[in-house]
């Protein structure tokens, strides 16, 4: 692993001595989630949403995959089948309601743990390439929930489709080509159904290819942890397992128990009453809004409500909303701050508490119909949004006085106890 | 997969890179004024608008109701369907709203979870006529449903629902209490709702007259409504001995259970099975803290 106290894989049965000589994928899992993985000793509980969104994303697999053998991509039947799963397949309801809110649990578990690098300053050197990996699982997210949204064929699926679709069209020159290609015609039909589909069955698992960059790129300079303060010693960490196996375990348990809760006394809280309706394209839904993951980039997309020179509104509203998420990867670049973590940034923590408050001032705005005062707020709210990340944030780092730091994690987690009276930090 | 500890890279907050990149952060700064200024922009003249031209307010926003409160059997964590009220319900269903209002997700045998026989719910499905094909000339035709049928269409196709139906199509019901905001409330309420013009929206909206053939109902999300009021008086249906009066506020309790049902025939095998697994994983979750407790001991972190 990549310290060099790191605990050795030694296999004692023959057989497990005979495979490591061959295909060592016992000492991958060893090192990479057991004994050989020593991890900050300090971690809080915000660490263990990554762990949580592995969970997730393997309960959408398994019961999408469950999900796929009863449904059929056609516009005629789409809506039927999955009636008919929900009523006459072997616990088809469970699965049903189990795809749809782990969707919405996969969603909350990763704003946390993207919201936790905003405050850690995960994103920062020598971890660029996990946040830059963790952006475009998140985007890859956003697609793949955009299209498994449209396969049930409701009302919702229906028009969310169209118009987010309809989003392409305000590209210049080529938008309205473009919409007609990616939908293989002139509205959603059949042709997109059965696209959508196909890639929302491949989409996790290039999800999952990216997770194992992204879980790769972690491991070269290990966890980061709430001081910021790089590991020195070995008295800084605690092997994976079985330190971290338990604490995740339980946190495991904990989010079941809340998943579960949802799942079999509110299945349906958090979708939206339309979706129940068959898709009509004749009948207009009163407020098309999309599934509640996507209201501070739907609350983004409609805050331009005016054209911008020689910018039509919605190209500003289309480019802004993308923008949202595309302004995350150049994070690593705009935070120059020596200082990772915003416990000691006094300055810095202040205006991520600001930008918490924001994305959920977004979030009810996006939800809401498109009428006023919404649309003033939500549009008070963008603009603190991207003056955060491209004005803000560049401006503080350059001048904000950091606290001092502890010198290692184990004086910050012992303090004055003897124990942290250490030998000089091996390769410091 | 792994590199060695060589390779780490040196750069630690303890020692910066001080290597300045203002042009980045210059640039970023502009890309964020163009977004901001553009923001306060759309933001300065909606302002102008809102303060100049306020939106007009509307008869379906001054004078829709949210629905009425009512309970069900079936509400709440440990609640459980009455099977006698969904057998009410199912009698209303097919005396009253089985005319215009078809139940597409829904056959006949179903019924079986109301607490009907195998012989009643045949005896049911018999009762209705459902398309088939004559077997010895192979044409299109009418013949008595058995258990696995689905309950008919009342109506053809659209196009003939519209001509029955002043120009509007009745919506399926088997997932109604699902498909509209507090469903069952909902449709209770719109059941029992209709009523006569408030003389105070006709003063203000003078043109918000429910327009002749549509009937007026505060619930219904544009006030006027397509179906005239289908529970018209007490005793309508004929309600079994040990059963309540069917008054029309009964009958649309009755009826709205029996759609809670329709939408969701699996709720009390769901709230049973929820009650199970909430309990296993809390023990579960129990037994994970005590360990993690137990490993942690004496580690300070």
């Amino acid at each position: 692993m990549s310290f060099p106290w790191a605990n050795e894989y030694k296999p004692s049965h023959p057989f497990m001595q005979w495979m490591d000589e061959r295909l060592p994928l016992p000492r991958l899992v060893y090192n990479s989630v057991g004994g050989g993985y020593p991890v900050p000793r300090n971690l809080n509980y915000f660490w263990n949403f990554g762990f949580l969104a592995l969970i997730c994303l393997t309960i959408q697999i398994v019961t999408g995959i469950v999900m796929a053998m009863h449904y059929a991509a056609n516009t005629a039947v789409a809506f039927d089948t999955i009636e008919m799963t929900v009523r006459d397949v072997n616990w088809g309801w469970l699965m049903r309601y189990m795809h749809a809110n782990g969707a919405s649990a996969f969603f909350v578990v990763i704003y946390v743990h993207i919201f936790r690098g905003f405050f850690y300053g995960s994103y920062k050197a020598p971890r660029e390439m996990v946040w830059l990996l963790g952006v475009v699982i998140f985007l890859l997210m956003m697609a793949t929930a955009f299209m498994g949204y449209v396969l049930p064929w409701g009302q919702m699926s229906f028009w969310g489709a169209k118009v987010i679709t309809g989003l392409f069209g305000a590209i210049p020159f080529v938008g309205e080509p473009l919409q007609q290609w990616l939908l293989g015609g002139f509205a959603p039909d059949n042709a997109a159904l059965n696209r959508f589909f196909s890639l929302h069955y491949l989409l996790p698992f290039v999800i999952v290819g990216v997770v194992v960059l992204h879980i790769w790129a972690l491991h070269i300079p290990g966890s980061s942890n709430p001081t910021g303060v790089e590991v020195k010693t070995e008295s800084d960490t605690v092997p994976f397992y079985p330190y971290y196996i338990a604490k995740d375990g339980w946190a495991v348990g904990a989010f079941l128990f809340l998943m579960a809760v949802a799942v079999f006394y509110f299945p349906n809280a958090l979708g939206h009453p339309d979706n129940y309706i068959p898709a009509n394209p004749m009948s207009t839904p009163a407020h098309i809004v999309p599934e509640w993951y996507f209201w501070p980039f739907y609350a983004i997309l409609r805050a331009f409500t005016q054209d911008f020179f020689f910018i039509p509104a919605k190209l500003m509203g289309v480019l802004a909303m993308f923008g949202a998420i595309l302004v995350w990867f150049f994070l690593p670049w705009l935070d120059k701050s020596p200082v990772r973590s915003g416990a000691y940034r006094p300055l810095y923590r202040k205006f991520f508490w600001v930008l918490v408050v924001d994305m959920l001032v977004l979030f009810y705005c996006g939800g809401a119909a498109a009428a006023e005062p919404y649309v003033m707020i939500s549009q008070l709210a963008a603009l603190y949004y991207f003056a955060h990340f491209l004005i803000i944030v560049p401006i503080i780092s350059a001048i904000e006085k950091p606290l001092p730091l502890p010198y290692s994690i184990t004086e910050a987690v012992l303090g004055d106890d003897d124990a942290a009276q250490l030998a000089p930090a091996a390769n410091a | 997969m792994m590199t060695p500890p060589s390779s780490l890279p040196q750069r630690t907050p303890d020692q910066p890179e001080r290597k300045t990149k203002d042009m980045a952060r210059i640039l970023s700064i502009l890309v964020g004024l163009f977004f901001t200024v553009a923001l306060a922009w759309s933001f300065g003249l909606g302002f102008y608008t809102w303060a100049t031209d306020p939106a007009a307010p509307t008869a379906e926003h001054e004078f829709h109701l949210h629905p009425k409160e009512v309970a069900f059997a079936s509400d709440g964590a440990f609640g459980k369907f009455d099977k006698q009220q969904l057998q009410r319900g199912f009698q209303v269903y097919k005396e009253v709203c089985s005319a215009c209002h078809s139940l597409n997700h829904v056959a006949f045998r179903d019924l079986a979870q109301l607490g009907y026989s195998e012989g009643q719910v045949k005896a049911i499905a018999a009762g209705f006529q459902v398309p088939g094909t004559d077997p010895n000339t192979g044409e299109a035709n009418l013949r008595p449903g058995m258990p696995t049928d689905y309950f008919p269409k009342p109506f053809a196709n659209d196009v003939a629902a519209r001509a029955a139906n002043n120009n509007a199509v009745p919506p399926d019901l088997s997932l109604m209490t699902k498909a509209r905001h507090d469903g069952p409330a909902y449709v209770y309420s719109l059941l029992t709702g209709f009523q006569a013009q408030p003389a105070k929206l006709l003063k203000e909206f003078p043109d918000s007259k429910t327009p002749s053939g549509l009937h007026y109902n505060p619930y219904f999300a544009n006030l006027n409504l397509a179906m005239a009021p289908p529970l018209t008086g007490p005793g309508q249906v004929e309600y079994g001995p040990g059963n309540p009066k069917p008054t029309v506020d009964q009958m649309a309790k009755d009826v709205s259970a029996f759609l809670i049902w329709t939408a969701e025939p699996s709720l009390d095998k769901r709230k049973q099975t929820g009650l199970a697994v909430t309990l296993f994983l809390l023990f579960a979750t129990v037994l994970g803290y005590m360990s993690y407790r137990n490993i942690w001991a004496g580690k300070k972190h």
